[in-house]
């Protein structure tokens, strides 16, 4: 099997159930992380924010430009400095995701969805060719520097490689500061507030633009995590990049229940496992994105709402 | 304290308000009654906001908040409670309290005015954490009413509060209005289509009639009106 656009999270000997497992649960947490995106924005906007799986390339090549700065203050691969480029790219990609919403999809509030879909579209289209150009990144694969040094972990009699705890650690970490920033803070509480009705949301003192920029922002800063924990993997990058894992994550919050924020991780999870568990099959591993899909539409026909989704009383 | 004058609100083609004034003293409860399709709802949420007027001024303490953001003009102390109470079902009663205290940084004042919320609709302390979306529309309205309190309004807009709601809970909540009205010295402009318990709680009262006002009087001298106990008071 060799799947050029993502081989990578695959190709170890598959030996064991646990290891499998470990990986799914790794590209799940990938997908978690940017399901969550998709799934926020449509909560406050309802549109599908396609673009979102551009700025989680941008994630990837922000760090992969900071890793040498950063590399001469800390030490590269080290855990510190992989969480300073980590910081410093969801920061730049937070700036990304607000100015993408301020420019290309303020303009079009109130407007038809169906405008705005397309609109979405066509600044994915801008992102990915004005990358491909010569003068930003060309269309050429780049090595991904190598942040946390792998190394094979003996855990319980599995061997697990340290990158996928890596990914898992870090995705665990960042759906808890997810859950207490939804569920706790002021500005957590208003998004979900102007999820459920902007108007009376308004009636309440809160500016609805300053949250849908903060959702953008929050959504745009666990792309560029997740751009980079894909990374980390994948054998290189390349201005295409955040289609594949884009299109899985877009499927992912669908299947959770769009809008629905522990939905968005559930699907992603389940999306990973279920791709990871179904290449694993003997003789099958090329039909795993056709079984993995298959089982998708099967939950879809029975809970058309998705996974956690209410039928649209309840939304993130 | 609020003057809305020569309003004109339209949607699309459709002309929703001619040119209407209204005039809110402070400390006072205003009614507002007229029949479906009249523009109550469209004069407040013009007034909040929420709609914009293609001519006419909203003047809240002197100052012009024509065409101010939502999240201004309840920054300023005049707050809306929308028809069919709009309460964040997503949310719990709780965080829905919380939103409604959304501009507010002194803590002990929201503190104190949850206790006052809770003393007012005990109803509401015994849901505290349940979703708002599972409370009767009772409930809700009662979520609603208190969620503005903890806004602290200076002003309160209130739509159809006894819409769907009880003949037994509609004199417990205008009982409150009144109560809000006099222990908190909020000025209240109240849209109702009970407009026979709405003028009673009132000292002064608007008929509205496709987007013009066609009469205004002391409660007390509408109630007694022919022509309005004909039209809004069944006869
Ligand atoms: N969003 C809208 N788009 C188009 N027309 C509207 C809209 N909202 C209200 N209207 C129209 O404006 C007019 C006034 O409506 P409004 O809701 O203000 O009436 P109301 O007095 O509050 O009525 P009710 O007692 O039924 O609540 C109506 O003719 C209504 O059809
Ligand atoms: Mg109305």
């Amino acid at each position: 099997m060799s799947d050029p656009t993502n081989p990578s999270f695959r190709q170890r000997p598959l030996d064991s159930f646990f290891q499998q497992l470990v990986n799914g649960l790794a590209l799940g947490s990938v997908y978690a992380l940017i399901a969550l995106g998709y799934t926020m924005v449509y909560g406050v906007l309802r549109f599908i924010n396609f673009a979102h799986a551009d700025v989680l390339m941008l994630g990837a090549f922000s760090a992969y430009f900071l890793s040498p700065a950063v590399g001469l203050v800390l030490p590269l691969p080290g855990i510190a400095g992989s969480l300073v480029v980590m910081l410093i790219s969801a920061a730049i990609c937070a700036g990304v995701g607000i100015l993408i919403e301020i420019f290309a999809y303020r303009p079009l509030r109130g407007r038809p969805k169906l405008t705005v879909l397309i609109t979405a579209i066509g600044v994915s289209l801008l992102i990915e060719y004005a990358c491909q150009h010569r003068a930003v990144f060309g269309a050429a694969t780049r090595p991904f520097p190598t942040l946390f040094r792998e190394r094979n972990l003996d855990l319980f009699g599995v061997t697990i490689s340290s990158n996928d705890l890596v990914v898992v650690l870090v995705t665990a970490l960042l759906l808890t500061g997810m859950w207490f920033i939804v569920h706790r803070t002021r500005v957590g509480i208003a998004m979900r507030a102007v999820s459920f009705n902007p108007q009376a949301a308004a009636l309440m003192g809160i500016n609805i633009n300053r949250v849908i920029s903060f959702t953008f922002g929050l959504g745009s800063a666990l792309a560029a995590v997740a751009g980079i924990l894909y990374a980390m993997k994948a054998p290189g990058i390349e201005p295409l990049m955040g289609i594949h894992p884009g299109l899985r994550a877009f499927v992912a919050a669908v299947l959770g229940g769009i809008g629905n924020l522990p939905g968005a991780s559930l699907g992603g999870l389940l999306l990973g496992l279920l791709e990871t568990f179904a290449g694993g099959i003997p003789g099958l591993s090329n039909y795993r994105d056709a079984i993995a899909f298959s089982i998708l539409i099967l939950i879809l026909l029975f809970k058309p709402a998705g996974l956690l989704g209410k039928s649209s009383v309840e939304k993130v | 304290m609020l003057e809305i004058s020569g309003l004109e609100v339209s949607y699309g083609a459709i002309r929703a308000l001619h040119g209407v004034s209204v005039r809110v003293p402070d400390k006072a409860i205003v009614t507002l009654i007229g029949a479906n399709g009249a523009g109550k709802s469209t004069l407040l949420r013009t007034v909040s906001g929420l709609a914009k007027a293609t001519a006419g001024t909203v003047r809240y303490d002197g100052e012009d908040i024509t065409g101010l953001p939502p999240h201004a003009i309840v920054a300023r102390g005049l707050c809306h409670v929308p028809e069919g109470r709009m309460v964040f079902a997503n949310l719990t009663v709780a965080e829905n309290l919380r939103m409604g205290a959304y501009l507010r940084r002194d803590s002990a004042g929201v503190a104190a005015d949850l206790d006052y919320c809770f003393e007012t609709f005990p109803r509401l302390k015994e849901r505290i954490s349940q979703s708002a979306g599972t409370l009767s529309g009772g409930e809700q309205q009662m979520l609603a009413i208190a969620r503005a309190i903890m806004g602290k309004p200076r002003c309160l807009m209130l739509d159809e509060p006894s819409l769907g709601i009880a003949p037994i809970l509609v004199r417990n909540i205008f009982k409150q209005i009144v109560a809000i009205n006099r222990d908190r010295g909020i000025t209240v402009l109240l849209v109702e289509q009970n407009a026979n318990l709405a003028l009673k709680i009132s000292s002064y009262g608007y008929v509205l009639e496709t987007g013009r006002v066609i009469r205004e009087n002391d409660s007390l001298a509408l109630r007694n009106d022919p022509s309005v106990r004909e039209a809004y008071l069944g006869g």
